[in-house]
């Protein structure tokens, strides 16, 4: 029976291990590969701290089903290694962990200045849209076609609810702000999270690679319909962008009357 | 006591041990009583009961994940819990029920039954004192529990039953700011408002009892460094408490502030966390000038350190266990303080790390990373002195042993998982997903439930003088083992599938759909830990009135509170004790001396030779 408890301790991790094999054929691992180049350095560094992560795990669990493993073959009657420790052992111990950690610290601060510090911003990134949470869905205003977005509402302005039009290719920027309580900005394919608080106007930027069509939900509770924020960041080239904004603009300015003198000047 | 010598003998301790024997009626002996004992007991049966009342709402979750909307079985037909929604649970239920799952397991579980029920018993036993520096404070501090269990229930029904605290156990505003954001907002998040401080009350009175304790009433030769583990993460706990707990209660009182003119018939309110020109619910525009991230700050600033208030008991419980199952001394004694001590220091620099996503200035994100990623260090280095003391030891192969071992091989997972999360890039996928749900039921239940599984069936002798059985302790171990982790571990994997958290229905997005079958398997292991427990609980009460009877020292361990019977008296000592040696000499050349591989903490040293005293 000793045996069986110690082998138990060699057996979960090992099927652990199995299960983190199997589970990006299976769907239980990213949802598709990141569609913006933040996304991309996340993903890298995502991995880097799992090669380190797995080996410390698998060796730190197996030592300890090995050291179980000792006590349960151990001679009956034969006495316990008295020990108070080792200098050495924990002076290892302590530094070599400590330059991991630093060395895993100091890897990420680049990729998070550029995700977060404004002035890091990439240069041509152009604010495109502000992003307005409320309960419970994601209210989206574009500037007026050929003007700058502002903090303020002009007028002009485009509305939509729970589709957001980028650009692919080129980096952008949203006004990220909420209405009520707080919500967060989410885009699992894009890698994209950013809390929208109270009181506040958070840019935001991101490159999305690839045409196509990205999830965007909330992330932090903001009521009983938390989960129902569902909406979709359309990701097309620049031309089906201004495209899709002239429509948005005609149909917004449609009053039954205005295209009737319209289309009399045309003719 | 003869042998004490004056200077030793300070405080007093050698003369009164007789005041046990007076009469008490039932009611000062068993409900208000003084002794830390009884009430180290009453915290561990009210915890024992929070335990499962907590789980049951995570069962009723874990339910709604895995069929969504569809009638629950039992408590929707049998207490017509949702009659109006035919057995169904409700968006807003849901949000009571992962509220409240994790507003009872912290409040009114891991956190008292560490500190309130180990705490209390462990202290004045383990430190050779006869009760704790106030024991009418120490009285206080588990009745005040009470009036808190009494508001986290109200909240549950001031609403009509399916309207309770909606909000997270963080409560960020505005969301718990304005009754208009959600139908649980109301009087529902007042009375959590006010649970939460009660419960702040408790442990605020239980810190201050301890460390006094600790500090002044130590037995003759007690020094620190020959203190167990379990008094030094006490110790540390209780500063940790002290320390950060009025910060959570100021916010708390500046939330209800906040509420003032929803709780009283008044229009006068602060505005502390409220920006202006809020539209919540088409209500009028909130007039203001706060900052929700101030509750933020101040709320993490609290509730960082207690995740540390939820794990180091339990880490220095489980080393005393550890050396006393493997027959040896814990490995590295002091490097194992100084960590503990890192921890909680590192521990109150690190709270940003839980706002990461917040908005917060990226400069100070990046503090809080480095800091967060040094706190793995001192962990680290626990682990590895644990392995250590495994090492080469004489294995004891019972419950406490396994569950102990549980302990540190889920703490690495627990541990592990947090380096993602401390790396802010990496962080800013993972947050608020699964990821984080699985990270930290791997330190609080998998580290520290499992090291409270151990702690029961270790200490239990010494609380009522039998033993549990341990046949019936190791099925449950392995059931509880095997549930926790079909339960948690693939919750890394929904989290990064991107699934996020505290959602009543993530299927309604196609980049989730395909999880449900996870999330089935994942319910039905957590049903199977769930019923697990009852043979925990059924073997803790059977044992109370037909476990075997057991001495005084049935484990052969070293500590004081060996010495004294098995329940200790009130007073709990036969006669005070005098400390000559550390507490872990387990398999020591003076223990071998004298036969033994253990040798009590009393044993004094004889011409270098130890001289066994006889009771």
């Amino acid at each position: 029976m000793k045996k069986f408890w110690a082998l138990f301790f060699f057996f979960w991790p090992t099927v652990a291990i199995i299960a983190c094999l199997i589970a990006p054929s299976r769907g239980w691992w990213f949802p598709g590969a990141p569609m913006s180049r933040t996304g991309i350095q996340i993903d890298g560094l995502f991995y880097l701290i799992l090669i380190i992560v797995t080996i410390t795990f698998v060796a730190t669990q197996y030592v300890l089903g090995y050291a179980l493993w000792m006590g349960a073959t151990k001679d009956p009657g034969s006495k316990a290694f008295f020990s108070h420790g080792s200098h050495k052992l924990e002076i290892v111990w302590t530094i070599v962990p400590s330059f991991i950690l630093v060395f895993i610290s100091l890897s990420q601060l680049d990729v998070l200045a550029e995700i977060r510090v404004i002035s890091k911003f990439p240069e041509k990134a152009t604010k495109v849209a502000e992003v307005t949470a409320r309960q419970f869905e994601w209210r989206i205003r574009y500037p007026k076609p050929g003007s700058e977005l502002t903090t303020e509402e002009n007028p002009g302005d485009l509305y939509y609810v729970n589709e957001l039009h980028v650009p692919t290719g080129k980096p952008v920027i949203i006004n990220l702000r909420t209405q009520d309580v707080q919500h967060a900005f989410f885009s699992p394919q894009l890698r994209v999270k950013q809390d929208a608080v109270p009181g506040l106007v958070i840019p935001v930027w991101f490159d999305v690679l690839e045409v196509g069509t990205y999830d965007l939900v909330c992330a932090e509770l903001c009521g009983w319909g938390h989960y129902k924020m569902k909406a979709r960041i359309v990701a097309q080239s620049q031309s089906s962008v201004d495209k899709y904004l002239k429509q948005l603009e005609a149909e917004q300015n449609e009053d039954g009357t205005k295209s009737e003198t319209a289309k009399s000047a045309d003719e | 006591m003869a042998t004490v010598s004056p200077a030793l003998d300070a405080h007093g301790h050698a003369d009164d041990h007789s005041h046990g024997h007076h009469e008490q009626s039932f009611i000062s002996k068993y409900v208000f009583s003084l002794d830390h004992k009884i009430i180290g007991i009453q915290f561990l049966m009210t915890t024992l009961i929070m335990l499962m009342v907590g789980g049951a709402l995570a069962l009723a979750v874990r339910w709604q994940l895995a069929f969504p909307w569809e009638n629950m079985p039992v408590v929707g037909q049998l207490f017509g819990l949702f009659r109006n929604e035919g057995g169904q649970i409700s968006p807003e239920f849901y949000t009571m029920l992962f509220t409240m799952h994790a507003s009872v397991m912290i409040f009114l579980v891991i956190i008292p039954i560490l500190a309130g029920a180990f705490g209390n018993f462990l202290i004045p036993l383990q430190i050779g004192t006869d009760d704790m520096a106030f024991p009418a404070l120490n009285m206080l501090s588990y009745w005040f529990m009470w009036p808190a269990i009494v508001c986290f229930g109200c909240s549950f029904f001031v609403a009509g039953g399916t309207a309770g605290p909606g909000n997270g156990w963080t409560s960020y505003p505005l969301l718990s700011d304005l009754p208009q954001a959600a139908p649980g907002s109301g009087a529902s998040q007042t009375f959590w408002l006010l649970g939460l401080t009660l419960v702040g009350v408790s442990s605020m009175m239980g810190s201050v009892n301890y460390l006094t304790t600790i500090i002044n009433m130590r037995a003759p030769g007690m020094t620190l460094f020959r203190m167990p583990l379990t008094i030094w993460s006490m110790f540390i706990t209780a500063i940790l408490q002290a320390f950060a707990l009025p910060v959570l209660t100021a916010a708390g009182f500046m939330l209800l502030f906040d509420r003032l003119n929803s709780i009283l018939p008044t229009d006068i309110h602060s505005v502390f966390f409220i920006p202006a020109n809020i539209i919540v619910n088409n209500a009028a525009p909130t007039v203001g000038g706060g900052q929700p991230l101030l509750w933020q700050h101040l709320f993490w600033f609290y509730s960082h350190p207690a995740v540390y208030i939820m794990l180091l008991p339990a880490m220095g419980m489980v080393s005393d266990m550890l050396a006393c199952m493997s027959r040896k001394p814990v490995f590295g004694y002091k490097p194992m303080v100084y960590s503990m001590a890192a921890i909680a220091g590192l521990g109150f620099i690190v709270w940003g790390h839980h706002m990461f996503t917040s908005g917060m200035n990226p400069a100070l994100g990046m503090t809080f990373m480095t800091s967060t990623m040094m706190i793995a260090l001192p962990s680290a280095i626990k682990v590895f002195n644990w392995i250590g003391t495994i090492w080469g030891g004489d294995l004891q192969f019972n419950g406490v042993m396994l569950n102990c071992s549980g302990f540190v091989a889920m703490f690495i997972v627990g541990g592990l998982s947090g380096i993602f999360m401390a790396a802010v890039p990496v962080d800013i996928y993972f947050h608020d997903t699964y990821f984080i749900v699985a990270h930290f039921h791997y330190v609080l239940f998998g580290s520290t439930l499992f090291g409270v599984f151990a702690a029961i069936q270790f200490w239990f002798p010494k609380m009522f003088g039998r033993e549990m059985n341990d046949t019936v302790q190791k099925w449950h171990f392995a059931l509880s083992f095997i549930g926790f982790n079909c339960t948690f571990f693939p919750m890394h994997l929904l989290g990064m599938a991107g699934m996020p958290r505290r959602y009543a229905d993530p299927y309604l997005h196609g980049y989730l759909e395909h999880l449900l079958p996870m999330n089935r398997f994942i319910t039905l292991f957590a049903i199977l830990m769930g019923v697990a427990q009852f043979l925990l609980l059924g073997n803790f009460f059977y044992s109370i009135f037909r476990g075997k009877k057991v001495g005084r020292n049935p484990w052969n361990a070293n500590g004081l509170e060996w010495t004294a019977p098995s329940p200790p008296g009130h007073g709990n000592f036969d006669i005070a004790p005098v400390v000559y040696r550390g507490p872990y000499e387990y398999s020591s050349p003076d223990a071998e001396a004298i036969g033994q591989d253990y040798i009590l903490q009393t044993v004094p040293h004889v011409k270098g030779v130890a001289k066994f005293p006889h009771h």
